[in-house]
């Protein structure tokens, strides 16, 4: 399982490459900013003042260090290894996202950027980037599929309350892939003054590279409450991963440890047999989507399918490209949660511990009690808990037949 | 010599600039692609950009965009558009044929079976839109050992040291994207696009094609002043949806427009 090849953790390599995946897959027209934004990145990563500033905004502005908690009734009712939930659901906005939200900001900022765009799914990193627009006075604007706004309806609210503009797009499938489409067309048109703040680790470099780093900061906290609270490093990590960003940022910090397990759960929508799921590192194949060559859902002339997952956050045919590589490595393993498994997590988190999940996260904590039971109680599994709840009560209502 | 620097050479013999249509293969119905070339051909038409569909056109506008749909509604492949030029090129031995769009069918398909099936089809150049000389260096070889041209795109915001870069990476001609936008935009500024040709000219010695908001006769004369070929697209395909129900009504539309082009470039 896990491995004692040493890994290049110099990666991504200077072209944005992580093995045969990541890469600069653009139009033309958006080479010389994205070189901007490298050249501004690379800078500002080594510069004291960015990085005060960014450590002083994830304190004070969005709480962190997020809690490790030992989940002691999830625990004893799986039976076996101890499961810590990394409580990323309780930063400002209510998930991990806004990690990444804060340093593209600033990076904005300091590029002197007035306006941003984010392209959104479950409305997660929508609210996240609308809300660092307030805090840094930006001009914000979200592109979200049609299908989302309807089914998020509450944070397409939220966003609108935070002063962004939501574009609802009509193209394609509707989803998430969609809305990034949008995104990126806007950006050709409007690069001069608009920062573009994608919301995964995934899409053209340096955005894997960038959006990984903003994250890792759940991994390293991982690493120093680990030792304090159990002292040592856990055996295992779980994540969910749609486009992968909450748990990149976990794992990141971990790919030197291979004694460390890691696990990346997919949304296996309606089952992995038929292709009604959101699970290319399971079922999928390399190819070049969305700036980036990576595992995609895609059918045999190379179109990108349509996904079903009931997590919006996770229903995307495509995933960040450290993670294609980490699977081509074999230094992580990808597994998925189906919808009803996801479901079943979300209520047995809900009664055992008093921790409503974000559905996307609920893909994790399904897997992670699988796991545990295969494992010795005087193991450690440590799962990111990458949202909460909330936004997704009135689909789970809608699905239980309540009528709220 | 391949047929498309015979093209440009003949053109320059004669003086004149060439019109370079886009239409996206498939659209409407995979058998009104054929017929549609061999009216381009003689509305004016002097090299052809075929569209490949792709889900997920994210350089395009929604003009290109819904014409992708429409093609990809009855799933017409990589393979069915080489197929549509293989039919092609059974009565037209000579007009330059360009593949347009997306990497992603390339890579499902595979560089070298690609590459030997679009040579035996009759194909001249590849644009692959999102696939930048940087990225190329790893396929370049499959294309290069086969002489298939590659046609990189040069935008508003490309630095002088990328355009050199690009202007030795590609062949047969290079594609302005005439503005910061998306394909079927309506502002194209002749005067800019004039500034920055004359940029371009220092680094690229291979012909130089404009494109992106040329829709009418007259920006199309105007552009092809500073330019040697002029690419029109979202106004050719808008004309295909709007008689996407008549096959006929749509090669006449389309014949109309290009050859008001013809005549306009070469006034």
């Amino acid at each position: 399982m896990s491995t004692n090849k040493p890994f290049d953790l110099d990666l991504p390599d200077a072209r944005g490459h992580f093995g045969i995946h990541g890469g600069r897959f653009v139009s033309e027209t958006l080479s010389a900013a994205l070189d901007e934004l490298e050249t501004t990145y690379k800078k500002l990563r080594d510069d004291a003042d960015f990085q005060a500033a960014f450590d002083k905004d994830l304190a004070h502005y969005v709480g962190r260090p997020s809690p490790l908690y030992l989940a002691e009734r999830l625990t004893a009712h799986c039976g076996g290894a101890q499961i810590y939930l990394k409580r990323e659901d309780l930063n400002h906005t209510g998930a991990h996202k806004i990690n990444n939200t804060i340093g593209q900001a600033l990076l904005a900022k300091f590029m002197g950027k007035k306006k941003i765009i984010a392209e959104t799914g479950a409305g997660q990193h929508g609210v996240a980037s609308a809300t660092v627009a307030a805090r840094f006075g930006l001009e914000c604007k979200v592109f979200m599929g049609s299908t989302d706004v309807e089914r998020q309806k509450l944070n397409v609210y939220r966003m609108k309350l935070l002063g962004a503009e939501v574009e609802a797009v009509e193209s394609g499938t509707k989803t998430l892939k969609d809305a990034m489409n949008e995104a990126m067309r806007h950006w050709v048109t409007h690069v001069d003054d608009t920062f573009y703040i994608i919301g995964t680790a995934a899409g053209p470099h340096p955005y894997p590279m960038l959006v990984r780093d903003f994250q890792s900061v759940i991994g390293r906290e991982v690493q120093r409450q680990s030792v304090e609270q159990f002292g040592r490093q856990p055996d295992a990590l779980v994540a969910c991963v749609g486009g992968g960003s909450n748990a990149i940022g976990l794992f990141h910090p971990y790919i030197k440890y291979p004694e460390v397990a890691m696990y990346g759960v997919e949304a296996g929508g309606l089952g992995l047999d038929g292709n009604d799921h959101a699970a290319p590192l399971s079922k999928g194949r390399p190819g070049v989507l969305h700036g980036n060559r990576t595992y995609l859902m895609e059918d045999e002339n190379g179109q990108i399918m349509g996904t079903h997952s009931i997590s919006a956050g996770l229903d995307y045919p495509g995933v960040g490209p450290e993670h294609s590589w980490l699977k081509d490595v074999g230094r992580a393993q990808y597994v998925a949660a189906t919808d009803d498994e996801a479901l079943d997590a979300f209520h047995k988190l809900t009664q055992l511990e008093g921790i409503m999940p974000a559905l996307e996260s609920s893909h994790a904590i399904a897997y992670a009690m699988k796991l545990a039971a295969t494992m010795k109680p005087d193991q450690v599994i440590v799962v990111n808990l990458s949202g909460r709840g909330d936004k997704d009560i009135h689909t789970i209502a809608t699905l239980d037949g309540v009528t709220a | 010599m391949s047929r498309i620097k015979n093209a440009f050479a003949s053109l320059e013999a004669q003086g004149k600039k060439a019109l370079i249509p886009y239409i996206t293969a498939g659209d409407p119905q995979k058998d009104a692609t054929v017929p549609m070339m061999h009216a381009l051909v003689n509305a004016g038409a002097d090299i052809i950009e075929l569209g490949v569909p792709f889900s997920d056109p994210m350089a395009d506008g929604p003009t290109i965009q819904l014409a992708c749909e429409r093609a990809l509604a009855h799933n017409t492949s990589l393979h069915d558009v080489l197929a549509m030029v293989a039919e092609f090129r059974t009565t037209n031995s000579s007009t330059p044929i360009v593949l347009m769009g997306y990497l992603n069918p390339v890579e499902r398909m595979g560089y070298e079976t690609f590459v030997a099936a679009a040579v035996e089809a009759g194909v001249d150049g590849v644009l692959m839109v999102d696939l930048p000389p940087e990225e190329a260096v790893d396929v370049e070889g499959f294309f290069k050992s086969r002489d298939l041209d590659m046609i990189y795109l040069i935008a508003p915001t490309t630095k002088d040291e990328r355009i050199e870069r690009i202007g030795h990476a590609g062949s047969g001609y290079v594609y302005y994207v005439s503005l910061k936008g998306v394909t079927g935009s309506k502002a194209l500024d002749v005067d800019d696009v004039a500034r920055n040709l004359e940029r371009i000219r220092k680094h690229v010695s291979i012909p130089v094609g404009v494109g992106f908001g040329i829709n009418t006769g007259e920006t199309a004369a105007a552009v092809s002043k500073v330019c040697d070929g002029v690419i029109v697209g979202s106004a050719i395909v808008n004309l295909i949806a709007a008689n996407a129900d008549n096959a006929k009504a749509a090669q006449d539309a389309v014949s109309a427009l290009v050859g008001s082009m013809r005549t306009a470039l070469d006034a």
